[in-house]
């Protein structure tokens, strides 16, 4: 499988939500919803606190529950990849790939059928990264091949110190924080 | 149910248990991949806020589609901010100016009618040709901001006023300017000239940058941290960049100059201070070692409650990195009245650390030698805004809006006429509410233009609908930077509505006014041609790559050992100031401290936010969906005293008993138990903007107290205090 | 910790807490459970000639199972957001989905159930029966039910029992919501399914002798389902954090009084006391509430499942704005 994923530094990252408005913009995405988003974690006491911002989004899991529990097949990998994308036409509207997202993820489009980032498989296409990556200000957020040991994905987790959301979920998230 | 989707439904129930996939996606009518279409690339100059950087427009099939930085740019390195990425919002927002509108009293009842642009600027022409014939062309106050007031500022210095103010002067970063004039001999300017991503050591004296979204200032102070650089902050708030620090200064408020003092005090008893180039370029060692003998950090921990070793640490990590250390000049600098001195005190520091001119300190920045377009001479105005200024603040270079506005009204108004152009004064500019509402009575013309029916056009008399940056050309941008290169903004749709460039409604006033020859040129787009000719490129050139870079004529830094002249009386860096003396100032900046809260109030911070660009963006459709409101920042030990929940709303007091709009409690750790923090923004009161009304609280509202700068009239804006008013809001 | 949403987001039925799945799934899941015991009874009964004792089981009940079924897939189909794309359900087969298996096992519930009516129509309804052979092959159909009654009767056993697990665990195979995934709540709804169908038939059969052998059977239901139900607590106590997390919203959090009054005690504990009185001789009056109450009941545990387990995240964060400003974008 080739493995597409996202390195985001928390070191850099500083909560300002352009990932969110590119993402909207880039994929027309409809009002008032969101394909990604940012979470602010703040620990300890005045004065002695930290701070760490984190950009959300599917993670595009290689062992997807979601595309496990879709029962038409909307919910699928693209080609031979971990990219999970919604087809259409395929999507009943049942929700069951929401409710095996441990992530909540995904959403409702107005038109009836599920939706959630797509790592812009349509700039992918292109040799282009995400747009949320290519706008993040801090230049913070990487995306590249992980199957591929000189891309700088893997260069920046084989050197740096990560963490992954939920990793007991068994889902094999995809996207890598940096410490 | 469509008819196309009945078809397929019924076609299917005739077919076998399991169908081909194809006879049901079929002429499914689900959107295509973004970029698939007829997409159009223009360029543009963002306008969202005051960076202006470089971009493009994309369009498909017509429609908008989004706005991308221009990689060449160093404003920008390609990457928009949050607000640049959300510029789109402000050209669908449904809720912006469409027709030009004219106050007109029907049965009894003062309102806004939709006039022609004819009318309206007839109107106008009228009127202000009365005000010169009875009053003069100097009654005529300009309020502005942004890149297309130039065009108004031609007119008006055409039509012979010299009475310019815009609220980034007295309101955010003139003391900053004026602090380091008198120190350097020059200024920071629009774009700070740091070199932050060469820095080995950044200070930020309360600016929070990361918060505030100037683009490359936060690229390059995020590849600082990035590089390992330690960021020393002085905050009272945890802000984001305190959370990316080695070291969080979390400072009592109001006692900055204390501890830059102890820092200088630190500096030169221990002799860490760079001794050739103060030796070589600086003026006033001796004094300045005099000056700050007793200002020991065990002084200054008393004031500012940082302690002694901590104090002596930072100062000895700032010196260690020299000069690739910045203690960063700010941006908003205007707090408690002091300001022009607090600034000298870092432009100081930084001169000790050997800083300014040099490599991760401060560059000398370059911009590109264009011509203006000829224009014949401006009438020389009878009065300017210097005379509004009535002998204060005399190292003021620009007008002090608040003194404008209280000149508008009463027997011996100065002014008869207000333009104002992108600037909300009633939002943008604390403790003039009154003035404003008794000026919007007194004044014979009150013309605004704007995009947005922002709070100041609910005042005016004649509303002009400017349309926005993506749909109209404007000077070309041309900022001192390390490379001097020129973007240029051309339109990417068509003006929405009756909505018109500024260029166009600036030129009919003046042709409306008789004074066509300083608008010798038909279209805005003629003068770009020109100037662009005279440095060997071309509209058409510039209308496809956008940006254009030019080579720089002089070094970037102070050469080692250079023999370098700073354009001062003296031609050094003056560590004190003569000038200063020379006025009755103190010439090396001397420290009060500030006044104690009263019991039960906390001090009122405010600040910003990168999802938005204060007033102007709250309205913003897209910007509106990541950050609806604001919220009112409050430690949990005060939230306990008060009962306040998290996510309840309450209201706020200040001293003056004045009662904002109700407003969110965030109970944090991020903020001191004795302080409340406000994003600035919020609060807007006008019903035409149907997201942003009523939401969240205004923190100008709640400064009606103003510490005045004597030195050169910035309003210093923490003085003021609230209290919880808890009700069922 | 102040863990927050720094941008707002507000996907609808998706914040601030889940929302997907409400009264029309609840319904479906009941009605499911209840056809999945009507088949198992009726096609025991016929098995085991049950006809002197409970001839409305035998010969009646049958007809109950794909109307009520269909009630619930109606439910199910208002349901969907995307309902003119339905038919999708049935263009693939996913091994790995149980809501997969759900509609492929309708493709075979619905022929076993009817064809079990049709093998007992001309006894337990013989209006029907009559106006059925007016048809061609209607009277040919019901001849080729009968002839084959028992074959069916066998097949509508585990056709039933597949049904009334599935229902579980279609909620079960969810590992992102912890209060769903134990393996018990299978069993648990397939049990639960059979005693609404038991109380079905003491609510509507009219031979006394025929709803005491339900009742009877319906107390040991109840029983086991008591049993089942405090496995499913011990494996949530037993659990990870978050497995225990979901627990306390029974104990003290916002479904503790849905959970213990509603369901446990009106909707089990009440009726099992009830229904053990009536076996001991009670009057008959009161008597008939106790299995309206267990088909209250399980309706109920059916609602509480989905908004507990909806409620509880792997994922939490608190929310810094008021989710109705955004409603302004659509005035």
């Amino acid at each position: 499988m080739v493995r597409f994923a996202m390195v985001i530094d928390t070191r850099l990252c500083i909560g300002c939500g352009d990932c969110v408005i590119a993402c909207k913009t880039e994929n027309k995405v409809p009002e008032g919803l969101n394909r990604d988003w940012v979470v602010e974690i703040t620990q300890g006491r005045y004065p002695h606190l930290g701070t760490e911002f984190r950009s959300e989004r599917c993670n595009h899991c290689t062992h997807a529950t979601c595309v496990e529990a879709c029962p038409t097949g909307a919910s699928h990998y693209w080609r031979d990849t971990n990219i999970v994308l919604v087809t259409p036409e395929r999507c009943t509207g049942c929700k069951a790939c929401i409710a095996a997202c441990p992530y909540n993820a995904r959403l409702i489009r107005p038109e009836g059928y599920i939706d959630k980032c797509t790592f812009c498989v349509h700039r992918v296409k292109q040799g282009l990264d995400p747009a949320c990556v290519a706008t993040c200000p801090t230049h913070c957020m990487h995306f590249g091949r992980l199957d591929d040991p000189n891309s700088t994905v893997s260069r920046l987790l084989a050197s740096r110190d990560a963490f992954r959301l939920l990793p007991e979920t068994g889902n094999e998230p995809q996207i890598y924080y940096l410490r | 149910m469509k008819r196309r989707e009945f078809l397929k439904i019924s076609s299917a129930l005739g077919g076998a248990a399991v169908l081909p996939s194809a006879l049901l996606s079929g002429c499914a009518p689900f959107p295509p991949p973004p970029g698939s279409g007829k997409v159009t690339v223009t360029p543009t100059v963002c306008e969202i806020c005051f960076w202006k950087c470089a971009g493009f427009v994309h369009r498909e099939d017509g429609e908008a589609w989004k706005v991308v930085g221009n990689p060449e740019d160093l404003h920008s390195h390609g990457r928009l901010c949050t607000r640049g990425t959300g510029g789109l919002g402000a050209f669908l927002d449904p809720d912006r100016l469409k027709h030009p509108l004219l106050r007109v009293k029907h049965n009894g009842r003062q309102t806004f009618r939709e006039v022609s642009w004819n009318e309206a600027l007839d109107y106008t022409a009228d009127r202000l040709k009365r005000i010169a014939a009875e009053h003069g062309p100097d009654s005529l106050a300009v309020f502005s901001q942004s890149v297309g007031a130039q065009h108004f500022r031609t007119l008006a210095k055409a039509y012979g006023t010299g009475s310019f103010a815009a609220p980034d002067y007295a309101q955010c970063r003139a003391a900053r300017e004026v602090g380091f004039f008198l120190t350097y001999g020059e200024t920071i300017g629009g774009q700070e000239r740091t070199d932050m991503a060469n820095s080995r050591c950044i200070v930020l004296i309360g600016t929070h940058i990361g918060e505030n979204l100037h683009n490359d200032q936060v690229q390059t102070f995020t590849e600082a941290v990035g590089k390992g650089a330690t960021i020393i902050t002085v905050d009272p708030r945890f802000s984001v960049a305190a959370s990316k620090s080695k070291y969080w200064l979390a400072i009592r408020p109001g006692t900055d100059l204390a501890l830059l003092l102890a820092w200088t005090h630190v500096l030169i008893t221990e002799g860490l201070y760079d001794k050739d180039y103060v030796a070589r370029y600086t003026l006033g060692l001796d004094e300045l070692a005099k000056h700050v003998a007793a200002h020991t950090p065990e002084w200054a921990y008393l004031e500012t409650g940082i302690e002694p070793e901590t104090i002596r640490r930072t100062a000895r990590e700032m010196a260690a990195h020299a000069p690739a250390t910045l203690v960063h000049p700010g941006r908003h600098v205007a707090w408690y009245g002091d300001d022009t001195q607090r600034v000298r005190a870092v432009a100081i520091l930084n001169a000790l650390l050997g800083s300014w001119g040099r490599k991760g300190g401060f560059y000398i920045p370059e911009q590109v030698k264009l011509p203006e377009y000829p224009l014949p001479a401006f009438p020389e105005p009878k009065t300017t805004w210097r005379d509004a200024h009535g002998g204060k603040y005399p190292f003021a270079y620009g007008g002090v809006t608040n003194e404008l506005i209280a000149q508008s009204s009463g027997p011996n108004a100065r002014y008869k006429a207000w333009l104002v152009y992108e600037a909300n004064l009633p939002v943008s500019v604390p403790a003039v509410a009154d003035q404003i509402r008794r000026a919007a009575a007194e004044l014979e013309l009150f013309v605004v233009v704007d995009t947005m029916p922002m709070e100041v056009t609910g005042y005016a008399d004649v509303v002009l609908p400017e349309c926005t940056y993506l749909e109209r050309h404007d000077p070309l941008r041309n900022e001192p930077r390390q490379r001097p290169s020129l973007a240029v903004r051309v339109p990417a749709f068509e003006p929405q509505y009756e909505s018109r460039p500024g260029w166009w409604i600036a030129r009919e006033l003046g042709v409306r006014l008789g004074l066509e020859k300083y608008f010798p040129w038909k279209k805005y787009r003629e003068v770009l041609d020109w100037q662009l000719r005279q440095v060997g490129s071309s509209l058409a050139e510039m209308e496809r790559i956008g940006l254009k870079t030019f080579p720089r004529r002089n070094p970037e830094y102070i050469g080692a050992g250079e023999d370098y002249a700073f354009p001062t009386p003296s031609g050094k860096i003056e560590l004190y100031s003569r000038q200063l003396a020379e006025q009755g100032f103190d010439p090396m900046p001397r420290y009060t401290p500030p006044e104690v809260a009263p019991a039960g109030f906390y001090r009122l911070i405010y600040g910003r936010m990168p999802a938005h660009t204060f007033s102007r963006t709250t309205n913003n459709p897209l910007l509106f969906q990541i950050m609806p409101e604001n919220s009112v920042w409050v430690n949990p030990l005060t939230a306990n005293d008060w009962k306040l929940q998290n996510g309840a709303y309450i209201r706020l007091k200040n001293q003056d008993g004045v009662l904002s709009n109700r407003v969110r409690v965030r109970v944090t750790e991020r903020i001191r138990p004795d302080a409340v923090y406000l994003a600035h923004g919020f609060g807007h009161r006008d019903r035409r903007l149907r997201l942003a009304n009523g939401v969240g609280a205004s923190d100008t509202q709640l400064i009606t107290q103003v510490k005045m700068d004597p030195i050169m009239g910035a309003t210093g804006m923490r003085s003021n205090f609230v209290t919880f008013v808890v009700q069922e809001a | 910790m102040e863990e927050v949403l720094a941008t707002a987001r507000f996907n609808p039925l998706i914040d601030p807490s889940l929302a997907i799945w409400d009264w029309r799934i609840a319904a479906y899941l009941f009605l499911g459970g209840v056809t999945a015991g009507i088949m198992c009874f009726s096609a025991w009964a016929l098995l085991a000639n049950k006809e002197q004792q409970a001839p409305f089981t035998t010969w009646r009940l049958s007809l109950w199972g794909p109307i009520l079924l269909s009630v619930g897939m109606t439910t199910l189909f208002l349901d969907l957001e995307h309902k003119l794309y339905v038919l999708r359900f049935y263009t693939t087969f996913r091994p790995s989905s149980p809501m997969s298996y759900g509609a492929w096992i309708l493709v075979f519930v619905y022929p076993a159930a009817i064809a079990l009516i049709l093998a007992t129509l001309r006894q337990g309804y013989p209006f029907l029966a009559s106006r059925l052979e007016r048809i061609r092959i209607g009277g040919w159909l019901l001849d080729m039910a009968e002839r084959y009654r028992r074959a069916i009767a066998i097949c509508n056993i585990p056709l039933g029992i597949a049904l009334g697990i599935y229902t579980g665990i279609l909620l079960s195979g969810f590992m992102a919501r912890p209060f769903w995934n134990s393996a018990i709540l299978g069993p648990l709804f397939l049990v639960s399914g059979l005693s609404t169908a038991a109380a079905l038939v003491a609510v509507v059969a009219r031979q006394p002798a025929e709803r005491h052998l339900f009742t009877r059977i319906d107390v040991g239901l109840i029983l086991v389902e008591l049993g089942m139900v405090a496995l499913l607590l011990v494996n949530l106590a037993t659990g990870a954090r978050i497995q225990q997390e979901a627990l306390a919203t029974l104990f003290g959090g916002d479904h503790t009084v849905s959970f213990w009054l509603w369901f446990v005690t009106l909707g089990l504990v009440t009726p099992l006391a009830l229904e053990t009185w009536d076996l001991r001789g009670g009057r008959v009056r009161w008597v008939l509430l106790a299995p309206v109450l267990v088909l209250a009941g399980g309706y109920i545990l059916r609602q509480v499942t989905l908004d507990v387990g909806l409620a509880v995240n792997w994922t939490h964060f608190a929310v810094q704005f008021d989710p109705t400003l955004l409603e302004r974008l659509h005035p």
